[in-house]
């Protein structure tokens, strides 16, 4: 059974549907990648599987338990993360208590979370009691997605993690993603640094038009020249 | 324009004059013409909300001062002049006072553009503040001497005596340069602060009118003021009211037809372009805070007319006649179930409403009396001393009630404002 | 030194006990404005119905006071709070939220809350009548009478116990406040709503919750307020109208959305008022021989029946000069 599988999905906002019947699965130990060009419907998909826009049709299943439409407080409950692309910090938070806010769903003690994820990015334990909006972009996101990872997910939603940060800083995020999936955490993420996320990627999944136009892993998609059309526009 | 009447408008329309009917049998045709006047008048300031509201989304809570401007206007401007005071030193010595406070306003304005002169932010503000204190106490006590005298020796000083077109469109102008300032200093922020600041003024313009004895007589009050028209006195009641109406009916048309032009024409285009996406608008290039200041001007200016004429109506100027319950929230109920920015609806909606809150009155007496009889004679309930004004807060509750639930079920009113279909 | 005397009854105590009203009110405006994102225009009608739950209690069960030593209305004041939250909760709940999930612009809001202001202003008049009342029913309002030492003044300083009780509680709910907001999960929560609610609802944080919570607390600081300011005056069913527009500029001269802020704006517009209405004449009147001008018998900056002006042009002076507030809050 796969972690993650999404059959057929349509859906939008209001009356006009973005996505027209897109198809994809995750395995829990694989890092998804969702690639395509602008408009395609990348950030629609993730948004359509954590419930923040109602799937019309289709199926979303999380280890076989169907979740199409669910609430994103529920979904968070069922170990299932989303890091948004913009605004994905508590600006006015500490570093610390944004992660706390990571966990507000959990009942037990977090404090061996908070350890695990200053681990996976050690450079927000030195700043904890630092105002998250205070910090550099990659920073930022580095809180961004530690939030996402208090709960234990099995799955973490990426949108765009590396949008608007410098070489250097993307390919620390990178890295870390990588570890972190090593640590048993499934990831799904969306990237319009195509060929940087593909690198890394188990799965990749072009999106053209809201649907499926190429399936497969990453290494392959990268070196398909036919996926290099579909950039530009095919 | 009034091409097919489809059935629901029909309908209310239908239900509007049964009521109205209903209304000359019971109370008798002279009762009945002053209150369409009435109504006619409170049309005319609910077209102003109704501009504000339908085509800029602008919360005006504070629509009673604006309203009391427009009377007070009316009083300063046609009530016979005082020759007592203006032949006397007082009207000199107002006039210094007068021009004392030209002159503090020039100062104020003059050391406000010291920074022109690079004097250094630590010392500006200090003299600024403290320029502001003195010539603020500078001024009143030059006020405070002469608005006495004046009260004791002449009443207060007394009208223009200019005719009574003069006196609406002062009111029109005296409200609409208010609305400018305000709207000037809260019109880039929230519509929430428009809401506090529109409240605020009108509570400070009631004050200000209820304790200005000199100007206004205060409590006293001004009566009477003259009519537009022949009076009760000269041609009876039933028809110096429909000569009344008939000017306020002709008002209403004119405005109504302004409007209307203005709406289909370039102006309208752009201000439902703003209404309905004022992003992209804004992005166009459109001045959208600009826009929102005429329109709240302009909607401020008919509130201004409609309260001269409401107060010349009545031939009594009385500050304390004027409650925020019936000249604020009574007119955005008429506006709410008019439908905003829906003219033909909102004159539908100020007399349908007016009729029914006159109507009401009465009507929750005669309820609350039964109850009460019922009562003494089922449970020997005594009621409380003053039931019946206690009784008469129903209609505040219901006027809530009828605001907040229309805003749950229906939050375009009754009179859905029509979309136009490009096809 | 008399005089001295004075002007610390009518601008400091005063001062202090009005803006300890304004602030409590201010901070249940704020935080509404920055986890609801509306102004709360039935605020001060909270305030008004918290007094009368209290008034109502009290003369359920007038002897409660005097047993323990306390205003009956004071040891009420808690089931008030109860029961001002609780009709918060339920307001929200009939009237404001089926406008939030229809997704309605906030200021549509803003007129539904004037519609339950209405309601509100109805009923408690219905039910209590237009007059003033007093919450004393078996008891009385103990006024303390400070000497000066020394024979400084032939005046006491004058402090009742209604003052005392109301800055009490003030400090125990700043304390209690920021402790919530910085220590708990829920306060935490709420922080972060009012920061990006989005994220938020992301984040797992039950909305909902976090919305019923700031409705309870603030009908709490709601009801407290009410019912200390009745307390040292009277109840009046237009308690809500003198209030209004000053827990709105303290909230803004704050700077909406901070707490902190909040109270501070109640204590600016509240000696605000104390202070310009106060007649500075008196306290000139010793230097009476010095001064190059005749001192007028009453010297204050505006008349009593002017100051509702004052919180309000303050209002407009920190909208044209820092529209975010004294603290940077959000201009939403």
């Amino acid at each position: 059974m796969a972690l993650f599988e999404a059959t057929n999905v349509h859906g939008g906002y209001g009356g006009m549907n973005i996505l027209n019947g897109v198809n994809m699965t995750v395995e829990a130990d694989e890092i998804g990648v969702i690639v395509g060009p602008n408009g395609a419907g990348k950030s629609t998909m993730l948004k359509a599987i954590f419930g923040l826009l109602k799937v019309s049709e289709g199926c979303i299943k999380l280890r076989g338990e169907e979740i199409t439409n669910a609430d994103p407080v529920e979904l968070v409950k069922r170990k299932m993360a989303f890091v948004p692309q913009e605004k994905n910090i508590f600006p006015s938070m500490s570093v610390q208590e944004n992660l706390e806010m990571g966990a507000f769903s959990c009942k037990d003690s977090f404090a061996h979370m908070l350890d695990q994820v200053y681990g996976f990015f050690p450079p927000l334990a030195d700043k904890r009691q630092q105002p998250a909006g205070e910090l550099s972009g990659g920073q930022r996101q580095m809180v961004a997605m530690g939030r996402a990872l208090m709960t234990e997910p099995s799955l973490i939603l990426l949108d765009e993690p590396t949008a608007g940060l410098s070489p250097m800083y993307m390919a620390e995020i990178f890295e870390r993603i990588i570890t972190i999936n090593k640590a048993g955490v499934g990831i799904l993420m969306v990237e319009q640094h195509a060929k940087q996320a593909l690198k890394i990627a188990h799965k990749g999944f072009v999106l053209v038009a809201g649907q499926n136009r190429f399936t497969d892993t990453g290494e392959n998609l990268i070196n398909d020249p036919e996926v290099a059309k579909a950039f530009l526009g095919g | 324009m009034l091409m097919k009447l489809p059935m629901k408008e029909t309908l209310l329309m239908v239900a509007l004059a049964v009521t109205l009917l209903l209304l000359i049998q019971v109370m008798g045709t002279a009762y009945g013409v002053r209150v369409l006047v009435e109504a006619s008048c409170y049309a005319i300031i609910a077209l102003g909300l109704t501009i504000q509201w339908g085509y800029a989304g602008l919360f005006n809570a504070g629509i009673m001062g604006f309203v009391a401007l427009g009377g007070f206007s009316a009083m300063l401007l046609t009530f016979p002049v005082n020759q007592g005071f203006w032949e006397s030193d007082l009207s000199g010595e107002l006039g210094m006072a007068f021009m004392k406070l030209l002159a503090a306003v020039l100062l104020v304005a003059a050391v406000m553009q010291l920074h022109r002169i690079s004097v250094p932010r630590r010392i500006r503000l200090p003299i600024i503040l403290i320029v502001l204190a003195s010539v603020y106490l500078w001024v009143v006590n030059a006020f405070a001497p002469v608005s006495q005298s004046i009260v004791s020796e002449h009443g207060f000083i007394g009208g223009l005596g200019l005719p009574v077109w003069a006196g609406w469109l002062v009111g029109g102008i005296l409200a609409g340069t208010l609305a400018y300032f305000i709207g000037h200093i809260c019109l880039g922020l929230r519509s929430d602060y428009l809401a506090i600041a529109t409240l605020g003024v009108a509570e400070i313009i009631k004050a200000f009118l209820k304790n200005s004895d000199w100007l206004t007589r205060g409590t006293l009050t001004v009566s009477p003021l003259p009519w537009p028209v022949p009076g009760a006195g000269d041609v009876g009641f039933i028809m110096g009211r429909a000569l009344y109406l008939s000017v306020t009916a002709v008002l209403i048309a004119i405005i109504f037809y302004l409007l209307h032009q203005a709406y289909k024409g370039p102006w309208g285009r752009m201000m439902r372009a703003i209404r309905d996406n004022e992003l992209s608008s804004a992005a166009m290039g459109k001045n959208v805070n600009q826009r929102r200041l005429e329109v709240f001007v302009l909607g401020c200016v008919l509130m201004g007319i409609g309260g001269a004429a409401l107060a010349t109506f009545n031939g009594i100027f009385d500050p304390t006649g004027y409650l925020p319950l019936n000249h604020t929230f009574l007119i955005w109920v008429m506006v709410i179930l008019g439908g905003p920015g829906n003219n033909m609806g909102t004159i539908f909606g100020a007399v349908f409403v007016y009729v029914i809150w006159v109507m009401s009155e009465p009507i929750a007496l005669f309820i609350l009396n039964g109850i009460s009889y019922l009562g003494d004679m089922w449970f020997a309930w005594e009621a409380p001393s003053d039931f019946t004004s206690r009784a008469l807060q129903a209609r505040v509750f219901t006027i809530g009630l009828i605001i907040t639930l229309v805003l749950r079920y229906a939050p375009k009113g009754l009179f859905p404002e029509k979309i136009q279909q490009h096809h | 030194m008399n005089e001295l005397v004075f002007f610390v009854n009518n601008v400091v105590i005063s001062g202090l006990t009005i803006g300890s009203i304004y602030a409590l009110g201010a901070v249940g405006i704020t935080l509404i404005f920055s986890i609801l994102r509306f102004a709360h225009f039935a605020h001060a009608d909270l305030m008004t119905l918290g007094a009368f739950f209290a008034f109502f209690l009290t003369t359920l069960f007038p002897a409660a006071g005097p047993a323990i030593g306390l205003p009956t209305a004071f040891v009420m004041l808690p089931f008030a709070m109860a029961l001002t939250a609780l009709s918060a909760v339920y307001i929200d709940k009939a009237f404001y939220r089926p406008l939030r999930s229809h997704g309605v612009k906030p200021i549509v809001i803003v007129m539904a809350s004037l519609g339950v202001t209405l309601m509100l202003q109805g009923l408690i008049r219905m039910f209590m009548g237009t007059g003033a009342r007093n919450m004393y029913i078996d008891d009385r309002k103990g006024i303390h009478r400070i000497d000066l030492p020394f024979d400084l003044a032939n005046r006491p300083l004058v402090l009742t116990d209604p003052q005392i009780l109301l800055l009490l509680f003030l400090v125990v709910a700043v304390i209690a406040l920021h402790l919530f907001l910085t220590r708990s999960r829920l306060g935490k929560a709420m922080r972060a709503m009012s920061d990006n609610p989005d994220l938020a609802r992301v984040s797992g944080i039950n909305t909902d919750t976090v919305v019923k919570v700031t409705w309870v607390i603030a009908g709490c600081l709601a009801a407290a307020a009410g019912t200390l300011l009745s307390l040292d005056v009277s109840l009046k069913p237009d308690l809500s109208f003198h209030l209004l527009l000053p827990i709105f500029a303290a909230a803004i001269v704050g700077g909406v959305g901070h707490p902190y802020g909040a109270l501070a704006g109640g204590f600016v517009i509240g000696f605000a008022e104390t202070l310009s209405v106060f007649n500075w004449s008196v306290l000139l009147r010793p230097l009476r021989d010095y001064l190059w001008f005749d001192l007028p018998a009453n010297l204050s900056f505006v008349s009593s029946e002017y100051k509702i002006t004052v919180p309000f042009f303050i209002l407009l002076a920190i909208l044209v000069w820092r529209p975010t507030g004294l603290f940077k809050g959000k201009v939403l």
